[in-house]
């Protein structure tokens, strides 16, 4: 074993010039890998957490429009013990649809009250103020900073609202919200949770139970085991999954044709370092036919082409690490967006390099087998017999 | 009987499958231990394929060899190796050497076959060896970076490191000059005399023949003079 992997090193040092090249094309393989890999998943990351990271990714409501869950401290609870790993940011959320009056116009939009504290864990809700302050006393609201564009309203101003129902209520508007979409920003008047119930006359019902879960593509099964757990055919279980088919369909698509091109780059690889092993072997017949004569088993001469494939995987994988790192790090550095911002952030997985370290060394072994299985073929009667 | 540390009995080789070509028509032959022979003939007599299947790397067509009084005809390849390791030493017209391992080391590797590491003592015997073959200042040169004679004075170390009770050389000296290949002989008879080991050499040099104590002339695949002195 040791003798093996001393002549291995020793063939690899002899021809440096050889063992750089090889080196060379496993280390842009695996460097490849590593970018592409970290860029789709940065990438994806960026994408997801735009979409849905400062969104609901679970949301329990009562299945008639208009009814509402009436105890919901009890379902937060049964919530919570359905997948107490992954469900993150709970907050109930009272709502439904009013019409905003002012002096000269009206328009129709969202109340909706929660515990500001809640809040905090989806919405970031104290970070998007952009003026004023939340509205912690009664019938204190913020509005979007497009609405009180388009209405005119500033802040300590007094605003009236009309439910379905009929019933009016002014409000004191203490400060503006920009949520970075922007129908939100005009649609939506946020309360805190007292207001809400009082205005919309839920009692001490919620409209809505609304979560996030740690692993957003897990959001599916999390749904499914709340489900399970509440066990209420009065409420419905939505997850983001659902409600965003075309943006999955678009994720799973990527995931593919980035596996697909780090498979082909992968075989590449393996066909570079087997033909170069195979031409190894040929240039090393001699020494390897002597050290038979001299009584080397057959299967520690194969082990000296195998230590040789790994051993080229082993340093080919540290310098694509280093190469791909290098490469995403410039990709995000110096590709940027007009305001200066990268592209696609920086992203580096390290269990994703891992793998992809872990398999450009198993594929350099496995491409050393063919030579080392020519090398217990080889005959070192052919050897002394031609020189 | 005689005590013969190599013996080969009835031994025939035929290479080809459809144009039969025969190297040796069974041969009958033993050598003594620790005699010094010389095998001579003309080239494409059958002398290497005789001294290669009595090395073991090659298998006769029909016949038997017995190495050590063991038979070897149903030995596996496990084992047939590590006879060559243990009891045979090999010298070729062309040294052989790994070119990327110093002369030490390359003496060494027989030992390294079969013990993985080469120990402390190990390393002694190698030093003396390169001693008895006047190397003792280049051990440390690569194989590549010595002479023709020192490449093979190196060979013949290293076919010496395992103690082999049966060293086979073909044609050792082809490749050297005159003053060079009377040192090596004087070598073989020295470490022959001193470490008991038995020589099967090949030669086409009746010179350097005729200094062994048996001659076997092998012509045609048949033995057609014996002389022992």
């Amino acid at each position: 074993m040791k003798l093996a992997f001393d002549i291995a090193l020793r063939f690899l040092k002899s021809s440096k010039g050889q063992t750089a090249l090889i080196v060379l094309g496993i280390a842009i393989g695996v460097s490849v890998q590593i970018f592409i890999g970290s860029l789709i998943t940065g990438l994806q990351k960026s994408l997801v957490d735009k979409t849905v990271g400062s969104a609901p990714q679970i949301t329990v409501s009562a299945k008639e429009d208009g009814d509402y869950i009436l105890d919901s401290q009890t379902e937060i609870k049964a919530i919570k013990a359905a997948n107490p790993a992954e469900i993150t940011n709970l907050v109930a959320v009272t709502q439904g649809p009013a019409i905003l009056k002012t002096t000269d116009q009206s328009t129709t939009v969202i109340l909706r009250g929660f515990a500001w504290d809640d809040a905090q864990g989806i919405y970031k809700i104290a970070d998007r103020v952009v003026k004023g302050e939340l509205g912690t006393n009664k019938n204190e609201v913020i509005i979007g900073k497009d609405l009180s564009e388009n209405l005119n309203v500033k802040i300590d101003d007094t605003i009236e609202m009309i439910t379905p129902t009929g019933k009016t209520g002014e409000f004191l508007v203490t400060g503006f919200f920009d949520l970075q979409v922007k129908s939100l920003n005009e649609s939506w008047i946020l309360t805190n949770d007292g207001t809400a119930q009082t205005f919309l006359e839920t009692g001490e019902g919620v409209s809505q139970i609304e979560m996030q879960v740690k692993d957003v593509f897990a959001a599916g099964e999390v749904a499914m085991a709340v489900e399970k757990r509440l066990n209420n055919d009065n409420l419905v279980v939505t997850n983001w999954k659902e409600e965003n088919a075309a943006l999955l369909s678009g994720l799973s698509g990527q995931t593919a044709s980035s596996l697909m091109i780090q498979v082909f780059v992968l075989i590449s690889v393996v066909l570079g370092i087997a033909s170069v092993l195979a031409i190894s072997v040929v240039q090393k017949s001699r020494q390897i036919g002597i050290l038979k004569a001299m009584g080397m088993h057959n299967p520690i001469a194969s082990l000296v082409f195998l230590f040789q494939g790994f051993l080229l995987g082993i340093l080919g994988a540290f310098v694509g690490i280093g190469l791909g790192i290098g490469l995403s790090w410039s990709f995000a550095t110096f590709v940027t967006n007009p305001d200066g911002s990268s592209l696609v952030p920086f992203y580096i997985d390290w269990y994703f390099i891992g793998i992809s370290a872990g398999i450009a060394v198993a594929a350099s072994t496995l491409a050393a087998l063919i030579p080392a299985i020519r090398v217990s073929q080889l005959d070192p009667m052919e050897v002394i017999k031609n020189g | 009987m005689d005590n013969f540390v190599v013996e080969v009995k009835g031994v025939s080789k035929v290479y080809g499958k459809a144009i039969k070509t025969v190297a040796l028509h069974e041969l009958d032959l033993g050598f003594t231990t620790g005699s010094f022979n010389a095998i001579i003939g003309e080239s494409g007599s059958g002398k290497s394929t005789l001294l290669n299947i009595i090395g073991t790397l090659d298998r006769p067509t029909k016949g038997e060899v017995i190495i050590n009084g063991v038979s070897i005809r149903n030995m596996s390849k496990r084992r047939l190796a590590d006879l060559r390791n243990e009891t045979l030493g090999f010298v070729f017209q062309f040294h052989y050497l790994l070119p990327e391992f110093t002369a030490l080391e390359n003496v060494l590797m027989p030992y390294r076959i079969a013990n993985g590491k080469a120990d402390k003592e190990s390393q002694k015997r190698a030093k003396q060896i390169l001693n008895l073959v006047g190397l003792e200042k280049v051990e440390k040169n690569l194989a590549t970076n010595m002479s023709g004679g020192q490449q093979q004075r190196t060979a013949i170390a290293r076919a010496l490191m395992n103690q082999p009770k049966i060293m086979l050389a073909d044609e050792p000296t082809g490749n050297l000059d005159s003053q060079t290949t009377d040192s090596i002989y004087q070598l073989f008879r020295k470490i022959n005399q001193e470490l008991g080991t038995t020589f099967i050499i090949i030669t086409h040099d009746r010179r350097v023949a005729e200094k062994a104590d048996r001659i076997v002339e092998i012509l045609d695949g048949r033995i057609s003079l014996d002389i022992v002195k």
